[in-house]
Order: C-alpha cells, then structure tokens, then sequence
C-alpha cells in the first residue's frame, strides 16, 4: 500500500503543489475501495512512516471531504 | 440456410473520384464506373461475367490466363478484359464465335495438363476451372492427355492444414500475389520458365519455408491445388453462417461453412469490415480447440481444492455456488465477493457478469483482464481525449503517411491489420518502430523503418518525451490546432515541462540509449511528414508508467494536430478478441457500462431504476486488490468467468496463495485451467461457435457472432451466469442475447443505437452509435474531443524501481508469437503447436558467450520473484543485455519470474521489465517440479461420482468430463474415490 500510494505521488509530483494534493486525493476516491482507503488512514493515523509527504496531505484532504 | 458466395468481380474497385466517372457499352448495355475500372469489372457490375481463371477481385489484374478476352469496337485484336481499364464511349463485347473459339482453345491447353478425376477431386462443385470448362463449352481436348504433363508431381503435406497439389496446379499465379499482395510474405514464387514453371514456397516444403499459414493462397486458388485439408477430409459444406473470429483484437469476419453443426472450414468474409477477406493461422485453420477432447462438459463442485472433483447437475453446481456466495457475505460481510468479466465471451455475457456482481452481490468488486493489459490505455486516452478507446477505424491507415509502432509487433500479435498496415508501407508510408527488440516489421520484403528506436526497456516515456521536446523546441507543433482544439492552460503548463532541457533527446539519450540524432530525425518525420499514425500495444502498457506513456502519445499527437482526421490518431492493439468491449461493459470496478464512474448519481440512478436494486456508490476492488484482500482475510469469494489469474497475472506465488485462501471459487470455462485448480465449482463454458452475442474490436466495431452448433456443455455463458443470478435471488429472465443489448443500449448513451438488426443490416457498427451517429463513428474526435477541449497532462519521467544488479544483470520483456495466442488455451490445442511447442528464450550471442550458452540448451531464467527454465535461442534480434520470451505455455509460467511492480495509475503489471540472471541447467525449477504435482493433485476427478462415468473412457461418449482419455490409471485419491488426472499430459489453460 505504502508503494502503490507512492507510485502515485510520484506522478501527481510534477504538477504545481495544491494540485497534486488535489490529483491524489481524487484518485484514491476514484479508484481506491473503501477499506483499501481505511487502510491508508489507519496507517496514516499510526504515524504513516514511509509515505510520500504529498499522499499524507492527499489523505488529510481525503478525510477532510470526507467527514 | 444456404453456402454464402461473395460475388467476384474479377478485379479490385477503384475509389470513386468524383466527376471522373466513366459511361460504356458492354454487350449492348450501357453501364458506368469510376475512371480506372477495369472492363472485366464493368461487364460484372453489368450483371456479365466474363470467363476468367488469373482473375479475381482481391488481387490486381495480372492477365495471364487469357480467358477474359474480349473484342471492342475499334481496337485490333482481343484484349484481356482484366487488365483493360474502361473509357468513356467503349463498345465492349464479351460474346462472339471468335471469342468463344479462343477461349476453348485456352481450356483446351490446361486441361491437356489437368488430372481428370472431379468426381473424386476434393473441390468438386468449388472449382473455378471446372466451371470454365463448363462455361466455354469445352467438349474435346484435341491434344489428348499422353504429352508432357505435371501429373505426377508429389504433394506437399507438409502444413498441418492444407495441401498443395502442384499436380492440379494452372500456374494462375493467384497464390503467388495472394502472399504479396494481401499477406505481404513473399513466401511464393514461380520457379522455372515456360511449361517448366511452377509454383513453391521458395523450393522448399511449405513447413519449412517463410509461409505465415494465412490462408489467403488457399483462398485464391482456383482449384484443388491448394486446398484445406479439412475439405479434403470432410467434403464441401452445404451451408454458412458469418460470425466475428475469437482471437485478437482485429476482430475479423468469417463464414463458419457448416456440413450440419460440424464446422468443415472458416473462410475469412469479403464483407468483414475489419479484415476485407483476410485472415491469420489462427482464425482461419485453428478453431478445432473447441471440439477438443480436453473440454470440460459437465459442472463439477468439491467442498475442498485438495478433494477430487465430483461431476454434478447444472442444478446441483449452480445451486451450491449461490448458497457458498451468500454464506460467504453472510459470513464475512457483502464485499467479501467478486467477479471477473471475461475477455473472450461476448459483449453481451460481460454485461451479465457485473450487472450480477452489482445487482445480486451488491458491490463493485468486479474488473477483468484488461487490468493487466490495456487498463492504462484507458486510464491515459480518458484523461486526454475523454474516453477510453482507439481514435480510428483500420482502413483510417490506408491514409497515413507516416506510421508509428510502439510496443506492439503486429506481424505476430495482430497479423491481419499488419497485412494491411504493410500494403501503406509498401505503397510509401514511413515508418518508425519504437521497440527494444527488432520486431519483424523493421524490415520485411519492400519495407524497411526510416527509424529504429531500440530503446532499453522501462524508457518509453523518456523516449516521447524527447520526441515532444524536439518538436517543441525546433517549431513544428500545430499551434493553431492546439488553439482551437486543446485547454490553453494545461498546454502552457506541460509546455514549460516538456521544453526543459531535461527532457532533450540529447539528455534522454543515457537513459534511453537511443542516440540523440535518431530521436530528433524521428520526431521531425512525425511532425512533418503529413498524416501520421500511432499504433501501440502492451509494450507501452505494462510498465509502471504506462499510463504515463498512453498520456505521453496523447500529447504528441495534440501537440502536431494527427488526431480527428484520416490517417492519423491514437490506436491501441488490443490483445484479445473482446477487451475492448469487455472494457465497455462496465467490467471495472469504478465504471458502470460506458465508463461512467459509479459515483456518478444520475447515472447509478438510471442503473437502479431499470435493475431495480440499489447500486454502490463507492469503487470495488481490482483484481490485485482482491489477492491482497483474500490474503487479509477479508475477500473469500469469486466468479470467474473466462480468466485465469492464476497462469496470466504475475507473481504467480502470491496469486496461488490468494487463491487458496478463499472458500469458494467459481470457475466457468472451457478447459480446466490452472485458476480451477484452485476452484470449489467448477461451470462448463461454450466457445464462440456456441453462442449469439458481439464482440467488440479495437477499432470499437460491434461484429455478430453467431451461433453455429448448439453448445456441447449444455448451455452458452450467458444463460450460465443468467441461471447464477437467478438462484442468489436477483432474476434475470433473457430470452435471447439481443434482448441483453436492448438493455445496454437503453443505458448506454454511446450503445444508444445499437440494435442486432441495425449489426445485420450494416454488417457492424463502431461506438458511439446513436442519435448524433446513427451508423456508427470510424474516427474519433472529429470536431472536438469527447471531453471537450483536448488536456495536455504532465509526463514526468519516473524509472521503474525494477533495476538490474549484479545478481540479476539482465532485463526480461516478454511477448507474443503468431500462432500461438495468449496463454495458448485455444491455439495449444491445435496443430499450431507445429509452429511453437514451447516457449524459448531469445539471447544476444554476447550474452549467451559469457554464460557458456549455445542454442538450444536449457536454461534457468531466475529473478527476485522465482525462477523457471526453458530453452535458449540465441538471436540479435535483442540488444545485449535484454533477453526476450513468450508466455503461451504453463510449463514455462513466466510469470513465476514477473514482479508485483505495476502501473501507478491502473495497477497494469510491469511484464516488460524484470531483472533477470540466466544460467546453464539440467532440470526443471524447484518451483516448475512442485507446482506441476500441485497441479497433478488439484484436477483430479472422482470418477466414480458421476452414474456412467466410473472410470471407462468413453462411458459418457463425447460428453464426459475425460478429456485425456481419463480411466482411472492414477488410482485412488483422496477419500478412497477412484479418480482420473484431467489434462495430464500438459497442465490445461484457459479461455481468458
């Protein structure tokens, strides 16, 4: 999970800040079943050791819309 | 029903110019054509058939024959008619005692030289000299038959399909240009002069020679001499039904000619608007698979995968999988269940198999083999264009003017659009191939790449992105195109990044290993050299940035305006038969029929209202993340229909343990394949010739298939998953396939005007086909993208974390071969085996030196995921440093090597870049040894639990489920039932 998020933080890298926050959080609401996103928060919530700085802004961003 | 025959007209059209048509006279009548018709043409359009042997319509006029002749008003003599093009004002006439004289006499001379035994003759009632005779009259042969003759000339049996009898040969020559011309081999010559000529595949058993095995000599043959030896054995057919081949993604049209429901041969069908009466080794000779003796015709269930199966009802099977499923969602919760659409069934049967993972399992936990194929295609071309599809229709190739080929080898993989992407070439398309290894295509007979981008594998983005950069940076973009056509913001931006020195072929080149200069000379041919064309396949797809590279290509053609018109565009290959329609169908796990995101209200609304449930709103599962869940416990049930995962997707460790962590899987196929053997149910599927539906090409053209033998396991898959649903307790209650696509259409706005009476009438039809493309749409994007404005999406090279080390040196990619197809299911199970009994390892001389290798030995190709052996060919056909394999056979399993690196986008495995180390061996792999008695112990069959089947081959006649002859010689099994082995001779595979 750890390199599947990375993989597309990676992409997303190229495109101005805000935007690829944006990019990602989308792409794990279009994409990503639900408790593989659960997985992403808990880990996230367990301190998230190993993302991407950018996929823990997408996952905040992610809850934010979320909740 | 009736034997269909085209009507021949002796000589190819001539494309209508307008104003530049041409009024005559033939026989009295007048008739007018456009400028450049030939005469024989004319007379036919008339409603006159001139005699003719040389001639017929696919081929161009040769006028060797001398038959066709012909007398006009104020010319001396009498010229062949075949090679005469009409003017404006010709008195023709194509019947007079002279002509008549002269074409006896012709008959005359070849039947001098012609073996008189029609009755016995295997093309007795199809053969055109036989006719001729009859229709000149012929009544004596005044030369008598003792001459000089061919009579005695030995046959030619090499080829598993066909014969060539040069005994009954009239040297007609039409095999000859049916290579050149429509195949583009050049395998055929005329040998010797005068009465010494003769016809062969360049002095050598066909077998043996460059002969492709297409078929288009066979069918140009007037005669006997080369002739299917399926005629041969069975006698002509009495009737024919045209329905869409089930191999790639051409999609070609064929007439099933029938003796009652035996097929006798497949005859590709003038009318295919796909392949215009062409074919490959696969399509036309290589359908016996379906009367295989391995299928599997009775439903078998087991509680455990260790158990022997045990043949049940359709009832009992279907029965228990519904009562498994709901146990399992009781049990573990409503999304711990999944399907997977099938590839290779119809559009009509994938359409069933989400709506059941939808309606009756009420989830989304459904995707299909696209994931690890094309999946990116969709992903990057939506992205750019807005929807997920090749731009251009096949014959859209006939008007480019520079052809592009990336990671796809059309020669192999997509024969007949390669024919008709050579005949452009050969008439002076350019042509650049982008592709590590040196694919047949780079040189054939009159063609030859301008360029060769032989790039190391897991660059491509690096490689297109240097192409942009060039034409960004020397001026040649299409800058008005990208002004009316394309977002200006999102080009500003991707400019900025793509003009980064970064991205310059000259700073490319280290990464690529493509010289700069090659880069730079091939964009420039792109960007200026009139119409051009791209044409790619998996080699741009399974990489971790495939979409990336799909992305990439989209860009360029915005970029220099090769999208919307002719002769242009973005074409992916597609592997299999129905991948695009399966795609369409709704088989992934976020799109609903139409690719239409599942969060989408309206559209989920639609949905339910017809289906009458309500529908999840949130994404399902992939398939690899249904491994990743089965091995957290949290997935425990599949269905699959037409896959199998276990020999096709990669890491092949993790996907067997996936598989044997779930308590019910539902297998449904032709053959017991390697996922079965980790199946608790197994359901009988039927082949195409089984079943009415359509398939969907790569082109977007819907084609029929049709029906020509009532399904040998009992029932077609669509009314199998039709049977699944009704016992979970969601109804479906289809009477005909037809009334499924009514369905589709009703929710579909892109299938809005699809009907099968529309696809009888037209023949098919290519999405969207609705109110504003009533008759289908061949080219894409015309007057604006489907999303609007075209976008620009940033194509940042990232390299593939798969390195080479020093533990493994090399780089592995993988593809296909011509007559073998996919995972070999089908094709394994025909006499293509001739031609690829087993997969080998192609090795650069330097490589092979340095390890002591010689051709032909065995080899162990080991990576970080696993190892397996096979044997070495070595060849330059790579670069030093990249070896190259085939992935259709199990006891290679490929994938055992393959990582879990894929896409970042669309989860698309990387089967293109592994590293590799190769090594000398003796044996099988340790893994190859276990796994084939895994194998051995999970497809045994309690042969005593089936009444009739206990154990005596052949109990059950044709039916049984003792596809190798099964009698219990592998003694007893598990619980104490006798069993038999299924498939042992080679481990089975599967129809998807």
């Amino acid at each position: 999970m750890v390199h599947k998020a990375n993989s597309i933080a990676r992409y997303f890298a190229a495109y101005p800040h805000e935007e690829a926050v944006a990019g990602i959080a989308d792409h794990f609401a279009k994409f990503w079943e639900p408790r593989m996103r659960r997985q992403l928060l808990e880990y996230l919530e367990a301190g998230g050791p190993g993302l991407d700085e950018l996929v823990h802004e997408a996952a905040r961003a992610l809850q934010t819309g979320r909740s | 029903m009736t034997l269909i025959k085209e009507t021949d007209f002796g000589t190819p059209p001539r494309g209508a110019v307008p104003g530049a048509w041409v009024t005559l006279s033939i026989d009295g009548q007048e008739v007018t054509v456009p400028s450049g018709t030939s005469v024989m043409r004319a007379a036919m359009v008339a409603g006159t058939q001139i005699p003719k042997l040389c001639a017929t319509d696919s081929l161009e006029p040769f006028g060797s024959c001398r038959l066709c002749l012909v007398e006009i008003e104020g010319r001396r003599g009498t010229p062949a008619s075949c090679t005469t093009p009409v003017e404006a004002g010709m008195q023709v006439r194509t019947r007079s005692e002279r002509l008549a004289r002269l074409r006896r006499g012709v008959m005359e001379l070849y039947i001098s030289d012609h073996p008189l035994d029609c009755l016995t003759c295997p093309a007795n009632g199809d053969c055109e000299l036989q006719d001729m005779a009859g229709v000149v009259g012929l009544r004596e042969v005044r030369y008598g038959y003792a001459g000089a003759n061919h009579l005695e000339e030995p046959k030619d049996e090499s080829n598993p399909y066909f014969t060539f009898d040069p005994a009954k040969c009239i040297v007609c020559s039409r095999c000859v240009r049916a290579c050149e011309e429509v195949q583009g081999t050049f395998a055929l010559t005329v040998l010797g002069r005068g009465f010494q000529s003769k016809i062969s595949p360049g002095g050598q058993p066909f077998l043996n020679s460059e002969c492709v095995s297409c078929g288009a000599c066979v069918q140009a043959c007037p005669t006997a001499t080369l002739i299917e030896k399926s005629v041969v054995e069975k006698g002509q057919p009495e009737h024919s039904v045209v329905t869409t081949c089930a191999y790639c993604g051409v999609g070609c049209t064929f007439k099933a000619e029938m003796q009652s429901n035996e097929v006798v041969r497949m005859v590709p069908y003038k009318d295919g608007q796909a392949n215009h009466g062409h074919s490959c080794v696969k399509g036309r000779f290589a359908w016996g698979y379906a009367t295989h003796r391995e299928r599997i015709l009775k439903p078998m269930i087991r509680r455990k995968i260790t158990d022997p199966w045990r043949e049940v009802s359709w009832e009992e099977a279907i029965g228990y999988a519904a009562a498994e499923f709901r146990r399992i969602q009781e049990q573990y919760g409503r999304d711990a269940v999944g399907g997977i659409t099938s590839s290779r069934c119809t559009n009509e049967e994938t359409y069933l198999v989400q709506k059941l993972v939808r309606a009756a399992f009420g989830n989304n936990n459904v995707d299909t083999c696209a994931r690890v194929c094309h999946s990116p295609t969709g992903y990057g071309l939506k992205a750019t264009f807005g929807t997920s599809a090749g731009t251009q229709h096949f014959d859209s190739v006939d008007h480019a003017d520079v052809i592009v080929v990336i990671g796809a080898n059309p020669t192999d993989a997509h024969p007949v659009f390669a024919s008709h992407m050579k005949h452009r070439l050969r008439a002076g398309a350019r042509l650049i191939v982008i592709d590590p290894r040196r694919i047949d295509l780079v040189q054939q007979p009159h063609i030859r790449a301008d360029y060769h981008l032989a790039l190391r594998p897991g660059t491509n983005v690096a490689a297109i992105n240097a192409i942009a950069h060039t034409v960004v940076t020397e001026g040649l973009a299409n800058l008005e195109f990208i002004r009316e056509r394309c977002e200006a913001e999102a080009f500003d931006r991707w400019l900025a990044f793509i003009s980064d020195p970064a991205n310059s072929p000259e700073a490319m080149e280290a990464i690529t290993g493509v010289p700069a200069a090659d880069l730079r000379g091939a964009a420039r041919l792109y960007a200026t050299g009139g119409n051009a064309a791209i044409y790619y396949g998996l080699g741009v797809t399974e990489h971790s940035q495939g979409s990336t590279m799909v992305m990439g290509m989209a860009n360029l053609a915005m970029l220099t305006g090769n999208i919307g018109k002719l002769g242009t565009g973005v074409n992916p290959l597609r592997g299999q038969n129905n991948v695009q329609g399966s795609c369409d169908m709704g088989s992934f796990p976020h799109e609903f029929p139409g690719y239409r995101h599942v969060s989408d209200t309206a559209v989920r609304e639609s949905f339910e209202a017809l289906w009458g449930v309500p529908l999840e709103r949130e994404p399902g599962l992939r398939i690899p993340n249904m491994f990743d869940a089965a091995m957290a416990g949290t997935f425990k049930g599949l269905y699959v229909q037409g896959e199998d995962v276990v020999q096709s997707d990669p890491n092949t460790r993790h996907v067997t343990a996936a598989m044997s962590a779930m308590e019910c899987v539902v297998v449904q196929d032709l053959f017991l394949n390697e996922t079965a053997g980790f199946a608790h149910v197994f359901l009988p599927g039927s082949s195409f010739l089984e079943k009415d539906g359509t398939f969907t090409n790569a082109e977007r053209r819907l084609g029929r298939v049709r029906k020509v033998m009532p399904p040998r396991n009992g029932m077609a898959d669509w009314e199998i998953t039709m049977a699944l649903s009704n016992a979970l307790g969601y109804p479906m209650q289809y009477r005909h396939p037809s009334e499924i696509m009514d369905e589709i259409a009703r929710l579909t706005p892109t299938f809005a005007g699809v009907t099968y009476e529309k696809l009888d009438r037209l023949g098919s039809v290519q999405w969207p086909c609705n109110d504003q493309a009533p008759e289908g749409t061949p080219v894409m994007h015309v007057d604006g993208f489907v999303r609007g404005k075209g976008r620009f999406m940033i194509t940042q090279y990232v390299p593939t974390e798969e390195r080479t080390t020093s533990r493994f040196p090399l780089l592995l990619t993988t593809g296909r071969i011509l007559s073998q197809y996919n995972v070999g299911a089908q094709t394994r199970r025909t006499a293509n085996e001739v031609w690829h009994s087993e997969d080998v390892l192609e090795i650069h001389p330097w490589d092979a030196e340095v390890r002591g290798i010689q051709d032909g030995d065995l080899v162990a190709l080991c990576s970080r995921a696993g190892e397996t052996t096979l044997h070495a060919r070595i060849s330059d056909r790579m670069q030093p440093g990249i070896v190259y394999t085939t992935f259709h056979h199990p006891k290679t399993a490929a994938n055992v090597v393959t990582t879990e690196f894929t896409d970042w986008a669309t989860d698309c495995p990387e089967y293109k870049v592994t590293a590799v180390q190769v090594r000398k061996t003796h044996q099988p792999s340790a893994w190859q040894t276990e796994y084939q008695e895994q194998r051995r112990r999970t497809t045994q069959l309690a042969a005593d639990a089936a009444p009739g089947s206990s154990g005596s081959e052949g109990s059950n006649g044709s039916n049984g489920n003792h596809p190798n002859g099964g009698n219990g010689k592998n003694g007893s099994h598990g619980a104490g039932a006798p069993a038999v082995t299924i498939g042992t001779k080679e481990p089975a595979r599967t129809q998807g």
